[in-house]
């Protein structure tokens, strides 16, 4: 591991861009900060925070800090497992592999929850027997640059989760914003990044440095929005399928998906057919669906899951329970989208206390 | 998740909307198979479903029945001898004929069911010493909807072949009603019995039940489970069962494992 | 060759005009169905029957009843296009108040108007084969029915919320990030969230989706500080025979 502290993020970005990346990251656009491509540092959205609340989120001016906020609008999945992709075409009789596109990325300021949901999506696409070399193509593209997080969200738990506040491990490099003065302690969790870092114009970390690095994340992580207990989580989410408080919760609950769309570990799709007009051949696409729909679960015309409360049901048992059986991991990294974007402000870290 | 072109040798219309295909890769020949393991079969530019493997025919290719009951269905009842079909599998667990050796065996199918437990029955029929008594039960509609009846009739020489029907015509004169009363009506030693059971999910509830109520154990009762499914590989998440993936923790999995959660609704 | 008919009832025309705005499409559309009637392009009156007839527009009056038989009768696959052959369309508004107290206020000879009291969808008449919802319906929905009705499959036109076609295009929610009012989570999904893309929040011209709750949106738009009037405005712009009692929930 390489550490140096970096005074500006340009040369970075720069160092990059001549690596071929495309270099994205937070910027301010559509009134929140979302991930998208990035000129320079300039463009990163220094002096904004955000709040997040159970389905709410506003944009506010905040300080000095450059990564003074918490989780974006979008999780890393967008790169990794696209909301569609075509899987082949079909002309007269003959199914044609389609290319798949996966640009070379990198993301500048990804936080510990996103690293945690790839490693988590790692063992649903490549762990099994069937590994999904599309998913494994386009995850071998991208170049990873953690920021430690400094100012949870109000909807964080990764501390709960034991995924962050502080990114440990799946990065290329790991920034943490140090101030007074403004400065950045990077450090290298791979050979690629050492190497770039190595080539960057930098002084060399001191132990003030590293404790001041300490200190952010230890302040972080009391500052964790939510809270989750896992004790007998994955066990009690089984002995309370027929709660009275699942037909609750659906009295509240749109079943509209953007929870599971917004999740960075939710990974289910379905597959469509297309008919080309023009020339007639057929084609088969990848699209990312959710169990909150009623097509998901269609056997001979209708629904298994036809109620609001057996969707919400699978959707929280699968991310605290049965995803444990399948994956040997949770399926929630603690990120707090799923509170922060669900119209109705459902949370699921106070649904779980309710399942107790 | 690309199919591999598979070329229709033979089609057999079976009763009413079913239709028993015969498929041969257009190159190579078929991967090996287990009984109780299905394929995701494309209808090109129509779509795919999982159809399981009824056998293998004489000349290697597979024997596939499909009804009639969506467009993709549809589709494929309709192929004709020398078109193209996308094959992806075989996929999925099988039946566990081993387990059964030196056992009494019950074979119950419900429907369509009898299509996945066929090649349980051809193995039963190949090698019946290896087994104890042999019973196969069966359950339809009608008389009209009963599967490969001919067959059927080949099989009442060799084991005790009983079936009901929901609704008789004015020729049938065998049993009516649920095929859980025909369980009563076959001889087999419980604690030493294997079942194989296939069918609409409450006919295979009600019948695992008959037979656990009778002391057959229920680590000895399999079933073969039916769930929405896209790609057959634990990848589009529809057939999740609880903890299991149908496609790939089943389609056959025994009823210790999965009788706590048919139990409950809309899971 | 598949013979098309575009038959059209009360309507403005505008889901008809996606069919024409789909040019390109147009072409290889035509290279495989026979267009046998279609007024608005051509004033070619082919003869049935048809496999496929596209059906935009409410059946409003007593000559409509008898008109959307007929071409029930002449057609093998019947689709109806847009809120209005869906829902009844914005003219439905009409179910709300006495159509002839309307007819007097604006027309001058207002016993020369024959109408029906309610504008009502296709399907409250004759057997729909499927439903194209929309207004307008969205010409990559329009092409999907007709692609999918040649091969012979079932059309990709989800049931679900807006919501789910929103994320995928990576909008960020409005109604979360803003507060701004939007029906996307009850609303079907079929238009690319393409009010929420520009900020704006959805109109629900989709109609509901597969399983709304109204009450559960409306709870949350009282809380953003929308009152029972506009609750029930936003419901009825145009779907008001299937969102219509969506602002009382
Ligand atoms: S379940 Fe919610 S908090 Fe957990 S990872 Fe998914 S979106 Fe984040
Ligand atoms: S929560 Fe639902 S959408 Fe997410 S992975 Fe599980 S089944 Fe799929
Ligand atoms: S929990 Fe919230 S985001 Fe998820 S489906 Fe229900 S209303 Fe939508
Ligand atoms: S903007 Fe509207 S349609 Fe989009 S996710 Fe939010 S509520 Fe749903």
């Amino acid at each position: 591991m390489e550490q140096a502290v970096l005074t500006s993020l340009d040369p970075l970005i720069g160092a990059l861009r001549e690596h071929g990346y495309a270099v994205v990251g937070p910027t301010v656009r559509d009134g929140v900060i979302r991930f998208c491509e990035l000129g320079s540092a300039a463009d990163l959205p220094a002096g904004w925070t955000d709040e997040q609340a159970p389905g709410a989120y506003r944009l506010r001016e905040g300080g000095e800090p450059v990564f003074g906020f918490a989780a974006s609008p979008d999780s890393v999945k967008r790169f990794t497992h696209p909301p569609r992709s075509t899987l082949f075409r079909m002309r007269d009789g003959v199914p044609e592999a389609v290319p798949v596109e996966a640009p070379k990325v990198a993301l500048l300021g990804v936080r510990a929850c996103d690293l945690a949901g790839l490693a988590v999506q790692d063992r649903v696409f490549l762990g099994g027997r069937y590994p999904d070399e599309a998913y494994r193509a386009r995850r071998a593209a991208l170049f990873l640059i953690a920021v430690n997080c400094a100012v949870p969200g109000g909807t964080c738990f990764c501390a709960s989760m034991n995924t962050g506040p502080r990114a440990t491990s799946g990065f290329d490099l790991a920034l943490t914003e140090l101030t007074g003065p403004h400065r950045f302690l990077a450090e290298s969790g791979s050979e690629r990044g050492a190497t770039l870092l190595e080539a960057l114009p930098s002084r060399p970390a001191t132990d003030a440095d590293r404790q001041a690095a300490r200190q952010v994340s230890e302040t972080a992580e009391q500052r964790m929005g939510r809270h989750v207990e896992l004790d007998g989580v994955k066990e009690r989410l089984t002995e309370r399928r027929e709660s009275p408080v699942w037909n609750e919760i659906a009295s509240r609950c749109l079943t509209c998906a953007n929870c599971t769309m917004v999740c960075p570990t939710c990974f289910c799709a379905t597959i469509e057919d297309g008919t080309d007009l023009a020339d007639g051949s057929a084609s088969r696409a990848e699209r990312w669906d959710s169990c909150f729909t009623l097509e998901f679960t269609e056997l001979g015309g209708a629904p298994v899951r036809s109620s609001g409360a057996a969707r919400y049901r699978q959707w929280l048992t699968h991310k605290f329970s049965t995803w444990v059986d399948q994956f040997g991991t949770y399926g929630c990294v603690g990120c707090g989208r799923c509170i922060t974007w669900c119209p109705t402000g459902i949370d699921i870290t106070e649904e779980l206390e309710r399942l107790r | 998740m690309i199919p591999a072109p598979y070329r229709v040798r033979s089609r057999r219309p079976d009763r009413a909307d079913t239709v028993t295909l015969t498929l041969e890769p257009v190159e190579g020949t078929c991967p090996p198979f287990l009984p109780g393991q299905f394929t995701m079969l494309y209808a090109p530019g129509v779509g795919e479903i999982p159809i399981s493997i009824s056998g293998r025919a004489r000349s290697g290719g597979y024997v596939q029945t499909i009804r009639a009951v969506g467009a993709v269905s549809r589709a494929l009842c309709r192929m004709r001898r020398g078109d193209i079909v996308g094959v992806r599998g075989p996929f999925g667990t099988s039946w566990d004929l081993a387990a059964a050796h030196g056992l009494d065996v019950v074979v119950a199918a419900g429907g369509l069911g009898l299509a996945p437990l066929r090649p349980v029955i051809r193995e039963l029929e190949a090698h019946g010493v290896r087994y104890g008594r042999i019973s196969l039960i069966a359950g339809t509609r009608t008389p009209a909807t009963l599967m490969y009846p001919r067959e059927l009739a080949r099989w009442g020489r060799d084991f005790d072949v009983q079936v009901t029907v929901d609704h008789p015509d004015r020729a049938w004169k065998g049993p009516t009603g649920l095929i859980t009363k025909l369980v009563g009506r076959i001889v087999f030693e419980p604690r030493r019995t294997y079942a194989f059971v296939c069918g609409p999910e409450v006919m295979m509830r009600a019948t695992a039940e008959e037979l656990l109520r009778r002391g057959v154990p229920a680590e000895r009762i399999a079933l073969s489970l039916e769930r929405n499914m896209k790609c057959g590989i634990g990848r589009c998440g529809h057939c999740q069962l609880g903890p299991l993936f149908t496609c790939l923790d089943g389609p056959v999995l025994t009823y210790d494992r999965v009788s706590a959660l048919m139990e409950v609704k809309q899971l | 060759m598949s013979r098309l008919a575009v038959w059209k009832f009360a309507s403005c025309d505008g889901c008809q005009l996606t069919l024409l705005d789909c040019e390109d499409e147009l072409l290889s559309v035509a290279a495989q169905v026979d267009i046998a009637y279609f007024l608005e392009a051509s004033s070619d009156r082919g003869a049935g029957p048809y496999d496929l007839s596209l059906v935009e527009g409410s059946i409003t009056t007593p000559d409509d009843l008898e008109r959307i038989k007929h071409v029930r009768r002449v057609s093998k696959h019947l689709v109806t296009i847009g809120a209005c052959a869906t829902a009844g369309g914005v003219q439905a508004l009409r179910d709300l108040a006495d159509v002839r107290e309307f007819a007097a206020v604006v027309y001058a000879r207002p016993d020369y108007i024959r109408t029906l009291d309610r504008s009502t969808p296709v399907s409250a008449h004759v057997p729909v084969d499927f439903e194209l919802r929309g207004c307008p319906i969205d010409r990559g929905q329009l092409l999907e029915i007709i692609g999918a009705f040649l091969a012979g499959r079932r059309p990709v036109v989800p049931a679900h919320s807006v919501c789910v076609e929103c994320k995928a295009r990576g909008n960020p929610c409005v109604l979360a990030a803003h507060g701004t009012p939007c029906l996307g989570p009850v609303t079907q999904a079929g238009c690319g969230a393409l009010c929420p893309a520009f900020n704006r929040g959805c109109f629900g011209c989709f109609g509901p989706m597969e399983s709304p709750n109204a009450a559960a949106l409306n709870a949350r738009l009282r809380a953003a500080g929308m009152d029972d009037d506009e609750l029930g405005r936003v419901y009825r712009t145009f779907n008001v025979t299937t969102f219509g009692s969506s602002s009382d929930a």
